[in-house]
């Protein structure tokens, strides 16, 4: 049983710092600043996601998988609203030296 | 191994791009930057609660005070960046810096094995004071005048700031009227952030006394969600002659001394506490305080009063 | 309930490993975005570095068995989101004002 449990959290997190990589490699090759943007609320979303999936199977109680879920979900929230904060601010504003 | 050299690297290379930065907004995200990487380093040297209270007030609430402090500087912005210092005074700078920092170094590396520490003084003691963890049972009963005099310098801190208001707005509103648009992003985000991180505020305060936590973090999360709820125009700041507000930021140090000088009656000597009644004394102690500290906290945040007090 | 408290050392060396690797992108994302032109894309960094942190956090945590690094995180996390919007109001207040 705890093997099998250890195997999905592998497997979580692996896929959990894939998606971290792909937000990564997003960020540093798009051009301008709205598409990386778009590279980062992927990472935010799916791999912080993942990541928190793969450590519920390792949580000890019922407090601490609700603190996990309760991160990603505060993380979701703010990095949803807050990245179109900064798109707002972003497309005003040219590049500034 | 590897992630602790990885990680030192990183530390070291934000906090240098930190310093090199031409343009201060820029420092500010630098040292939050910074300030987060630091909380991860506490936690790989077991200290959560450093990690907390940096993760808290190191780099969120101070973040927070230098972007408004950044903001209005930008305008001064310009004419600094062209004015340098003399070669010879960064040079000095530099060396002081260097010196200061592997003195430290080797203070550090030269501690004998085993490095000697109160610890295990400070654990055996801890049944008496009737808390759980030894950080809040040294913060708040072997060293309750360290936290006693912080809670008065952060008043003094807030005083200092109110005397910079002009005379016009002497005892005014702080900070500009932020407007709230009543179906906007900021207010969705606000409503239901603040609920939250008042929950997790007070959860990090209770749990203080047996786990990683206390007053001081809980104060500044509760602090940062009423500075949200006024970025998102959801409540206006109070004008700081207001007399609920004056009371709220003095019942904690006021209570603190109160509960101090009684020890002097009750138990021999300035903030002894009587030991059967310790937890409660504690407790009665870290109520008001972590109330006065979060209102201190967001009003050192919210900044000189700008506008005239109404009413 | 699930999980348990012996942790197989593999286990945590595996965590150890990723925390790593998340800490290692979000630098390499950071050296990129911090030369970035523009308010904009700096506040990006700090959001790309709260969310890599707080999962390296978090697997740091269940690696090293410091059961706190999730309160740790929680904080991070609404602090995150306070500063993120600090610095929006910071942006856009300073070019209402004409910088």
């Amino acid at each position: 049983m705890s093997a099998a449990l250890n195997g999905l959290t592998i497997l979580a997190v692996c896929a959990g710092a894939f998606f971290f990589l792909a937000g990564t490699v997003g960020l540093l090759r798009f051009p301008d600043t709205l598409s990386r943007l778009h590279a980062l609320t992927k990472a935010d979303n799916l791999g912080l996601g993942l990541v928190v999936l793969g450590l519920l199977f390792q949580a000890e109680g019922l407090l601490a998988a609700l603190k996990l879920i309760s991160v990603w979900l505060l993380a979701l929230l703010a990095g949803a609203t807050v990245t179109q904060l900064i798109a707002h601010t972003a497309r005003p504003s040219g590049p500034q030296a | 191994m590897a992630f602790d050299i990885g990680l030192a690297l990183l530390v070291l290379g934000v906090g240098a791009w930190t310093v090199a930065a031409r343009d201060t907004f820029a420092a500010v995200v630098g040292f939050v930057a910074y300030g987060l990487l630091l909380a991860l380093l506490w936690v790989r040297l077991a200290a959560p609660d450093v990690a907390l209270t940096e993760a808290a007030l190191g780099s969120g609430l101070t973040g927070g005070l230098l972007v408004s402090a950044s903001t209005r500087l930008r305008r001064a912005e310009t004419r600094a960046v062209d004015e340098r210092q003399p070669a010879s005074l960064r040079l000095a700078a530099a060396v002081l810096c260097t010196l200061v920092s592997a003195g430290v170094a080797a203070i550090v590396l030269l501690l004998p094995e085993p490095a000697p520490t109160l610890a295990p003084q400070a654990m055996v003691n801890m049944a008496a004071t009737g808390l759980g963890n030894p950080v809040t049972a040294v913060l708040m009963a072997y060293r309750a005048i360290d936290t006693l005099l912080e809670t008065v310098v952060l008043l003094l801190a807030l005083v200092g700031i109110w005397s910079l208001a002009p005379d016009r707005v002497w005892g005014g509103v702080p900070g500009p009227r932020h407007q709230a648009e009543p179906d906007g992003l900021l207010t969705f985000i606000a409503q239901l952030l603040v609920p939250v991180g008042i929950l997790v505020g007070i959860h990090i305060f209770w749990v203080g006394s047996v786990a990683p936590g206390g007053e001081f973090q809980g104060a500044t999360i509760l602090a940062a969600m009423w500075i949200l709820a006024m970025m998102a125009g959801l409540v206006d700041a109070p004008a700081v002659n207001r007399r609920w507000l004056r009371l709220m930021l003095v019942a904690g140090p006021a209570v603190f001394l109160t509960i101090g000088l009684t020890g002097f009656a009750v138990a021999g000597s300035f903030l002894a506490y009587p030991e059967p009644h310790a937890k409660l004394l504690i407790l009665m102690i870290e109520i008001p305080v972590t109330l006065s500290i979060a209102a201190t906290l967001a009003l050192l945040v919210a900044g000189p009063p700008e506008r005239a007090p109404g009413r | 309930m699930l999980g348990s408290s012996l942790k197989h050392p593999a286990m945590a060396d595996f965590l150890f490993a990723a925390a790593g690797l998340v800490l290692a992108m979000v630098a390499a994302g950071l050296a990129r975005i911090l030369w970035g032109p523009g308010d904009a894309d700096r506040i990006m960094a700090a959001q790309l570095l709260g969310t890599g942190g707080i999962a390296a956090l978090l697997l740091l945590g269940e690696a090293t068995n410091v059961p706190a690094a999730l309160d740790v995180a929680l904080t991070l996390v609404l602090l995150a989101a306070f500063i993120s919007v600090a610095f929006v109001k910071g942006a856009t207040r300073s070019e209402a004002d004409g910088a």
